[in-house]
């Protein structure tokens, strides 16, 4: 860490990530269908780190989703480094973290981890690059538990394995849905401070939903603000605090400021 | 009322000597046990000294001594027609929870087929097994294939439902992880399906363990000269009660049992369910 981190490295090289044009996504119904993202544009550069915010039911999941190839695009694109959705969670491009930890409750927590390298072989997915399952244990600092099943850990435990599941595949992007709205606040900060480090040292490119203005502010390099039904973009500001980030920032005035003005755009968003 | 308050008493004694005799652990389990075996134990003696007292004959009720005595005289006929039962029992134990297991498997994949075979299913768990057995004595004889046929009918039911119900018991988000991972059916089968459907099986095995003996020794009603059920039969038309009560004590038993055993088991797989640590 003497020179420049590996995101700092990562995000010099200017190349776009994720990019999203035009997005509409329709869920049809009896009664006409309800549209959830309307006309949604933005851009996220390599290694960066992505907040999302905005009101319940504002469809930020439904973005996340849609990138993920789990909602089908009604119209306009997305791409993830220039390839579909489609193409990109065959090519294993992106790994994918719930609000619930879905592990399954009857593997170890290291056998959690090498799910991803155990299934899905089949559909052409190759799997040359994958990080060690230990290793990656290590990483979220949960050495020594690596045979505890999940109901012997912790909430914030569970999620600290699933995300080194969703890093087992070194992917280039991570998607995160809301991770730690479950967990407690002081897990949740701590969770949060190793994220940004996490996130530091892989130089992934990181797209997470919250429902926390602080979280957002404090995580986010961008943070881009969503109105409800339809989703529309409502803002999308550069989030500009020193690095590395450390919790005590939360304190200072920028962060206020920062907060504060994430608020203003939620309320017009509401 | 008589027998819990032995049962307390006992139990209290018990503790005592065992936490004297040596680690509490034993002490535990005897509070744990007690009061069941002094229960147990406190009615047969009640039982034997109605049957005394009031000089009720043998062939009406016979007494815990006498049934006891038909086990020491004529116990290799028990012994020699206890074997028939279990394997009958065993048999459609294994054939019905598999041909469950495999049609709910079969349904989760197939809308279609769940649609056009499970009221089906549901319609032929609403015929009762009594009125079944003639049937199946017409279509496969008298030898062991209608009795492990109606033991496997029996425990067919209970199973498919609770397959069904737990091979879906997979959460949405779940799906979605599998999913991403661009999991084929099959390795969602494998991976999340089967396991997660483990719990809702060992219930349905449970009943199956011990509905499996009763389909057995029903088979042996409609026309069998072998297995514990016909000795139900002769003894009843004998007025043989110690025999009778001799064999139905010897099918529960086997019934308890096979419950006990796939208890065992069933422990053994669901370690990773908090619930199942004992």
């Amino acid at each position: 860490m003497n020179d420049a981190t590996a995101a700092e490295v990562a995000s010099r090289s200017g190349v776009t990530a994720i990019s999203v044009d035009r997005l509409v996504v329709r869920f049809d119904g009896n009664d006409g269908g309800v549209t959830a993202l309307s006309n949604v544009d933005f851009e996220v550069p390599e290694a960066g780190f992505v907040t999302m915010l905005g009101p319940s039911g504002c469809g930020k999941s439904t973005l996340l989703r849609a990138i993920a190839d789990l909602v089908p695009v009604s119209d306009g694109e997305i791409r993830v480094f220039g390839r579909t959705p489609e193409e990109s969670r065959r090519a294993r491009d992106f790994a994918f973290v719930f609000q619930d930890s879905t592990l399954l409750p009857w593997r170890s927590a290291l056998d959690n981890v090498r799910l991803p390298l155990e299934v899905g072989r089949r559909g052409g997915v190759e799997l040359e690059r994958h990080a060690e399952p230990e290793d990656l244990l290590a990483l979220v600092g949960l050495e020594g538990r690596e045979n505890a099943l999940p109901h012997e850990l912790s909430g914030g435990m569970k999620q600290r394995v699933a995300i080194a599941r969703a890093l087992v595949q070194k992917p280039r992007v991570l998607l995160m849905d809301e991770p730690f709205g479950a967990l407690d606040e002081i897990t949740r900060d701590k969770l949060n401070e190793e994220l940004l480090r996490i996130w530091r040292e892989t130089g992934t490119t990181i797209m997470f939903v919250t429902h926390s203005v602080p979280e957002a502010a404090f995580l986010g390099q961008k943070c881009l603000v969503l109105s409800a039904q339809p989703g529309r973009v409502r803002g999308y500001p550069d989030i500009d605090l020193p690095e590395p980030r450390q919790l005590g920032i939360r304190d200072t005035l920028e962060f206020v400021q920062i907060t504060s003005h994430l608020r203003s755009l939620l309320e017009v968003a509401e | 009322m008589k027998a819990v308050q032995l049962a307390g008493r006992g139990a209290a004694t018990g503790t005592a000597t065992g936490t004297a005799a040596g680690p509490g652990r034993r002490a535990g389990v005897w509070r744990h046990r007690a009061p069941a075996i002094v229960a147990a134990v406190g009615l047969l003696l009640l039982w034997q000294l109605i049957v005394d007292g009031f000089g009720i004959p043998t062939y009406i009720a016979p007494s815990p001594l006498q049934i006891v005595g038909v086990f020491a005289e004529e116990g290799h006929i028990l012994w020699n027609n206890f074997w028939p039962t279990l394997l009958e029992a065993a048999a459609g134990f294994a054939l019905g929870n598999t041909i469950a297991v495999a049609l709910a498997v079969w349904f989760v994949h197939s809308q279609l087929a769940e649609r056009a075979f499970y009221p089906i299913a549901v319609f032929v768990n609403t015929i009762p097994i009594i009125a079944i057995a003639p049937i199946l004595v017409l279509m496969l004889g008298n030898g062991y294939e209608p009795k492990v046929v109606i033991a496997a009918l029996i425990c067919f039911f209970p199973t498919l439902v609770n397959m069904v119900r737990g091979l879906k018991s997979v959460s949405p988000q779940m799906l979605d992880l599998m999913r991403v991972l661009s999991a084929n059916q099959a390795e969602v089968l494998w991976k999340i399906r089967l396991q997660s459907s483990l719990p809702f099986l060992f219930a349905a095995l449970k009943i199956a363990s011990t509905t499996s003996v009763i389909g057995a020794i029903v088979g042996e009603w409609i026309g069998s000269n072998y297995g514990l059920g016909s000795i139900i039969l002769e003894a009843m038309y004998n007025y043989r009660a110690p025999l009778l009560y001799a064999a139905v004590i010897l099918g529960a038993g086997m019934a308890v049992a096979a419950f006990t055993i796939t208890t065992i088991v069933e422990r053994r797989v669901l370690k990773w369910k908090p619930g199942n640590v004992i």
